[in-house]
């Protein structure tokens, strides 16, 4: 395999509905601001294109990606559509990686969006529930929040971890997202506000769940020669790991934790594991993307992740799966103010604040989640903060990662339906 | 919806209401079993005939060995593995809300089964409850023709 670089991103502002602009629209948005922000880069260096969007049931067009292709002006160029859940535009970032790493491509363009306004939320989220068992779990729950909600109960019955710790995660993502005008619900909340708001489906209410959101997204990823040609910064792909789990998580095994290098079997000898308090599949794609790219001590070795927080309990587990902590110390590591940003006023203690930021574009939490387009999203955020260019494309320059430098990295991580697909990939500044 | 004509939510945009339905014809194939054994107040799990792997769901092949499983009737009575209260829901369900969700884990059995607790406030559910299946009088021929209530011993 050969080296793959970002050369270029773009997103459209992420709003509960954009009725003015359909799907090709804002993937053109995204795709025309990418072109712009690569000067040296043209049309005609894009050998191909990847597309993700999650559901049919939103698009109401089945084959979507084939007419943002077509809008782009890309036919008759190789064109295919990646569907994985939640974790759609990582697996499509991934996939756009592969074409250029087996020298298929040269440069291959990722696109992603998703139209979740043509629907009420809770016909939505039925819709998002129909990627759950349609037979066994559709019928009993119909709803993810629940199936998260039963993850989390259980993680706090294992671990201790509290709804206080999970609060501390919505103040944080929905705080940092003000200095983001891409974000579609920034606000200052404070753990009160978060446990006053209405109750989902407990302990989970309702500003520690994302929303839905209309979006799209693009990443555009070169060859080391296109890079060169194209791009006065470009960020090189140092790593990339996925892993999935069982469908139904009644069927998830109780065994052995898969172990990252920093960790030993002692660490959790009374374990079961995954159970339902962990994701498996982001522990998978997490030990392959650190492999590949030579990281021992993820809490060292990297400068900030963006990382999948369709929920704040998932973003606790995460950092477990990621090995930023140990498993079950989640809670305290968010407590601890390690992922909070350094030099922003959260309204609360954190004594070890800003030493490896989690989600400092807001995340999910408040960025909003147009599924396709949300693992690309992640994508820009990371391609920015590596070239330091956050100031000239948020007109604000405080969720930039402050020391970054050349051989500095970045983690994105996407996820689908209970940790079934996930995409762990790790960016590099050059 | 038998509104006749066009429904109008804006103009600029041009924003209407389309209505969209279809029927499916659904085989349950090989779990039929398990929907069958419902009706008959029986759980009926996967026992891998290979390597005796034990899953409290259908699978009629077995995840670790790839061998066939073969069915066996559960013991009807378990525990609350987790759980949560639903206050809201995916629409098709918005109306039985607030509805409590369980993972209902069995003695000696190596995964758990996900179904409803009822007979019970919110308030009072917690992991390591003692639940016993009911069943429907009346079979809908879903999995929600079983659900839990806390067994007496409680």
């Amino acid at each position: 395999m050969r080296p793959v670089y970002v050369i270029s991103g773009g997103i459209t502002k992420f709003a509960k509905a954009h009725p003015d602009k359909d799907f090709r629209l804002m993937a053109k948005e995204a795709y025309d601001y990418a072109l712009r922000d690569a000067p040296r880069f043209s049309k005609d260096m894009i050998d191909g294109a990847v597309g993700s969007y999650f559901s049919d049931h939103f698009t109401r067009q089945l084959k979507a990606a084939s007419m943002v292709q077509d809008y782009l002006g890309l036919c008759p160029r190789p064109s295919k559509r990646v569907e994985g859940g939640g974790a759609t535009g990582g697996l499509c970032f991934q996939s756009a990686w592969e074409a250029v790493a087996s020298g298929r491509m040269n440069c291959c363009l990722a696109f992603g969006f998703e139209t979740m306004s043509r629907v009420n939320t809770w016909k939505g989220n039925e819709f998002i529930a129909l990627a759950s068992d349609t037979n066994f779990d559709f019928p009993v729950g119909g709803f993810y929040t629940g199936y998260y909600a039963m993850m989390v109960q259980r993680h706090m019955h294992e671990f201790g971890t509290t709804v206080e710790q999970m609060a501390m995660v919505s103040v944080k993502n929905h705080g940092n997202a003000l200095y983001n005008p891409y974000a579609q619900k920034a606000k200052r909340l404070t753990i009160k506000q978060v446990r006053e708001s209405p109750m989902v489906a407990t302990p989970l209410t309702m500003e520690d769940i994302c929303t839905m959101s209309d979006g799209a997204a693009v990443c555009v990823l070169a060859s080391e020669e296109i890079a060169a040609k194209a791009c006065d910064r470009p960020v090189k792909i140092v790593g990339v790991g996925s892993g999935s789990d069982v469908m139904r998580m009644a069927d998830r095994p109780h065994g052995k934790v898969l172990l990252l290098p920093h960790e030993r079997e002692s660490d959790y000898v009374h374990l079961k594991y995954p159970g339902v308090h962990s994701f498996r599949g982001g522990r998978m794609a997490a030990k392959q993307a650190y492999q590949m790219a030579g990281i021992r001590h993820p809490l060292e070795d990297l400068s900030f992740i963006e990382l999948h927080d369709a929920y704040t309990s998932s973003e606790i587990q995460t950092c477990e799966d990621l090995g930023l902590c140990k498993y079950g110390e989640g809670g305290r590591f968010v407590e601890s103010g390690v992922p909070f940003l350094p030099g922003v006023d959260y309204g609360m203690s954190l004594p070890k604040q800003g030493r490896l930021p989690v989600n400092p574009s807001g995340g999910l939490l408040a960025c909003g989640h147009p599924v396709g387009a949300t693992g690309l999203m992640q994508a820009v955020f990371a391609f920015w903060q590596l070239q330091r260019t956050i100031d000239k494309h948020l007109g604000d320059n405080t969720i930039q990662i402050k020391n970054i430098k050349p051989g500095s990295r970045g983690l994105i991580h996407s996820h689908a339906g209970t940790g079934t697909y996930i995409t762990v990939s790790i960016l590099e500044a050059t | 919806m038998s509104e006749k004509g066009t429904r109008l939510f804006g103009v600029d945009p041009l924003i209407l209401h389309e209505h969209y339905e279809i029927d499916y014809r659904h085989s349950y194939a090989e779990d039929s079993p398990f929907f069958v054994g419902l009706t008959k107040g029986k759980l009926l799990g996967s026992r891998c005939t290979g390597c005796g792997y034990t899953y409290a769901t259908p699978r009629s092949h077995c995840m670790e060995c790839g061998a066939p499983t073969a069915w066996y009737e559960l013991v009807a009575k378990g525990r609350v593995h987790t759980f949560t209260t639903c206050h809201y829901g995916g629409e098709a369900f918005l109306h039985e809300t607030p509805f409590t969700l369980i993972l209902v884990e069995f003695d000696g059995i190596n995964t758990l089964f996900l179904s409803r607790l009822k007979g019970i406030a919110p308030e009072s559910v917690r992991i390591g409850l003692p639940v016993v299946a009911r069943f429907a009088k009346t079979p809908s021929f879903k999995v929600t023709d079983v659900w839990f209530e806390p067994a007496e011993e409680r």
